[in-house]
């Protein structure tokens, strides 16, 4: 901090600022093995605390099926913050595709179905809800690109629009009583992984290929960096950024349905709180909030490091209460060590 | 008068009066005293959270954690007095909230002007951070027995009508407290070196510093305020509820937002005025408290307010929009 260069602050012309994030892919890889390391401490701690909770199958079979739902949540929001913006209405969105595919289920199946017949249901519900969620993403997308409001905005109206969209179907109420077959697949397990687990791989598998395959992956994350420079380099940022809102949609509506999978109804206000863990994972996995990078494996890694740290409290009987000033606790500090690294870096090459 | 009409203020006004022409034609019950004090006494609390939210959005800041602060500092400060039986002036409950709010908001400022972190994930941790503390530290159960001078406080009233049934209405004195913090901001935000301050680092950080105004100066100054107002907010609400529950106010805080942006003030910093964002409150109060009025059911709120906030920036930043590429063209 007694540096003259620490405290001037970040300069924002284009070319200085593309620079400044090519010098920020050397930190971040370290801090995927900052990661890899805090996520073994915190494993060791929590199965030191509870052995005897902690590291038993049952323990590992819970934890498997509760986050892969914050972990699809993450990489939506992972996607629309690499390109500098942010979705806020991602569990707006994941509520609102639950419904509609809780409704197509529950008020289009005939009482006497045959299992074939509720099947065929089911792909219809589950379709619905995809295109539901690919929909409301390219509203998020088109209202961002085409009419130019900032992303954080949008997403803080479609939050509520989606929301009050979803109120209004269901008039408040829950909707209950999915079909046996859809929450026996949901809850179900292949040999010994739980299905919302292999949803979660599926989403991992996605994404990594999108970002690193693909030449989406580079161009977002150009984009991200620096709209400007990314435009004259011939990207179409218009069509990177609808494809991004629309992915993190069509994330959002998985997650929805495997929530609805687990807790057998769908409810227009279930779990707001995800929005917060979502951004706190994607942070903490090393997303760059202003933009240009992100990395799976880092998400991953805060997934699960996360998720450690819940089940070994909740070994500890602590509250949700604590839960949520752990999590900001974490959050803020994981910020403050990555851009403290960040400046160490850039001082150095400098 | 074409200065005037260019304005967004205008336009929120013209909203505003159009929805309060459309329900009071549509119901007799709207132009009541009754009615217009129950809509002031609605916003007496958010009335100073939307001038946090605005001058933290005008220096191109966003900050989702003064209702987290507001509890915060209302639970604690009222347990403090309620353990220790007090029974004194009034001021104090006030002082000692706004304090604690300070102090929170202090923190915020830590975290944005020293380390440089974006505001939005900041005081989404620090929310959570504070809220989750007050839960699991302090309590988790509303203490309904105030001290005596908070309820005496809160049963005092001015402008007191009677009307045509004879059932006595008016306004808690607290309404003077919201009022207070509307002018102090408004001055601050028009006559200060600091007012100009927020302004420019709004605009534009760098030449902020570059004409001298020192960015962690006016950072720590907007935060701790902040704090402090959100702090004062928060026990207004507790005297107005004549109970102190530290999970009533989470969760409004983006309804301030919104109304504050509904009011003209951009996000990305650097605009904004009182006029506007009150303007902005209103209309959202209106549709909270009226909307049934119009025979709409209340489910229907959060779609509405959803779809204002998209037509509201929509139309804000299509404008802006356009006139850079009007720009462009001439310069071409």
């Amino acid at each position: 901090m007694t540096n003259p260069n620490g405290n001037s602050p970040e300069p924002i012309t284009p070319i200085s600022r593309s620079s400044f994030s090519l010098q920020r892919y050397l930190p971040q890889d370290a801090s995927i093995t900052r990661l890899f390391i805090i996520m073994l401490v915190v494993f060791v701690l929590m199965a030191g605390i509870s052995p005897n909770t902690f590291l038993s199958l049952d323990s590992f079979t819970s934890m498997s099926f509760q986050f892969p739902v914050f972990g699809i949540f993450a990489f939506a929001m992972m996607l629309s913050m690499i390109s500098g913006g942010i979705d806020l209405s991602i569990v707006g969105i994941a509520n609102l595709t639950s419904i509609i595919a809780a409704s197509v289920m529950v008020r289009m199946l005939p009482a006497e179905a045959s299992a074939s017949e509720s099947l065929l249901y089911i792909l219809l519900g589950v379709a619905a809800a995809l295109m539901v969620g690919l929909v409301c993403g390219l509203f998020n997308g088109f209202a961002i690109t085409k009419i130019g409001i900032p992303p954080i905005l949008v997403t803080l109206g479609t939050m509520q629009l989606f929301m009050g969209i979803a109120i209004i179907v269901t008039k408040g109420q829950a909707i209950v009583g999915l079909p046996e077959l859809y929450t026996k697949i949901g809850n179900g397990s292949l040999w010994i992984f739980p299905v919302p687990l292999l949803m979660f791989c599926l989403c991992i598998l996605g994404t990594y290929v999108l970002l690193n395959k693909q030449s989406y992956g580079m161009k977002l994350q150009m984009l991200g960096a620096n709209p400007t420079a990314s435009f004259f380099s011939g990207v179409n940022n218009t069509r990177v950024l609808l494809t991004t809102y629309a992915i993190s949609g069509v994330l959002a509506a998985i997650a929805g349905l495997v929530i609805v999978a687990q807790t057998n109804s769908a409810k227009a206000d279930y779990g707001t709180s995800y929005i917060l863990q979502a951004i706190l994972v994607a942070v903490m996995g090393g997303v760059d909030p202003r933009g240009g990078f992100g990395k799976v494996a880092g998400i991953v890694m805060a997934v699960l490091t996360l998720q450690f740290l819940s089940s070994g409290l909740n070994a500890l009987h602590v509250g949700n209460f604590f839960k949520d000033f752990m999590w900001g606790i974490v959050l803020l500090l994981v910020m403050v060590i990555n851009e403290w690294s960040n400046r160490r870096k850039v001082r150095s090459i400098s | 008068m074409k200065k005037v009409m260019q304005t967004s203020e205008f336009y929120v006004a013209i909203v505003v009066l159009a929805l309060f022409l459309v329900i009071g034609s549509q119901s007799s019950a709207f132009f009541t005293i009754t009615n217009l004090f129950d809509l002031i006494r609605s916003g007496i609390v958010p009335g100073i959270f939307v001038m946090c939210a605005m001058l933290v959005i005008i220096s191109g800041g966003i900050d989702v954690s003064f209702p987290a602060i507001a509890t915060f500092s209302m639970f604690c400060s009222t347990k403090i007095l309620h353990s220790m039986h007090y029974d004194g002036p009034v001021l104090v409950a006030f002082l000692l909230s706004g304090l604690i709010g300070l102090c929170l908001g202090l923190i915020n400022a830590v975290f944005i002007s020293l380390f440089r972190l974006p505001t939005l994930i900041v005081t989404l941790g620090t929310s959570s951070m504070f809220s989750g503390f007050l839960l699991t530290f302090v309590g988790s159960s509303q203490i309904s027995d105030l001290p005596k001078p908070l309820l005496t406080f809160s049963k005092e009233q001015i402008f007191k009508f009677t009307n045509d049934s004879g059932i006595t209405v008016g306004l808690p004195v607290a309404v003077l407290v919201s009022l207070g913090v509307i002018v102090l901001v408004a001055l601050l935000l028009r006559y200060t070196m600091m007012g100009r301050g927020i302004y420019a680092l709004g605009g534009d950080a760098v030449s902020a510093q570059r004409i001298g105004f020192s960015p962690i100066r006016i950072q720590f100054f907007i935060y701790g305020f902040v704090g402090l107002m959100a702090g004062v907010a928060g026990m207004i609400h507790t005297t107005m509820m004549r109970n102190s529950n530290p999970v009533d106010l989470l969760g409004t805080e983006l309804l301030i937002i919104a109304a504050v942006v509904l009011g003209g003030t951009r996000i990305t910093g650097g605009h904004g005025t009182v006029l506007g964002s009150l303007l902005g409150l209103l209309l959202v109060i209106t549709i909270q408290n009226s909307l049934i009025l119009l025979g709409i059911p209340s489910y229907w709120q959060r779609f509405v307010i959803g779809a204002l906030i998209l037509i509201g920036t929509g139309v804000a930043a299509y404008q802006v929009k356009r006139s850079i590429m009007k720009r462009k063209s001439i310069v071409s």
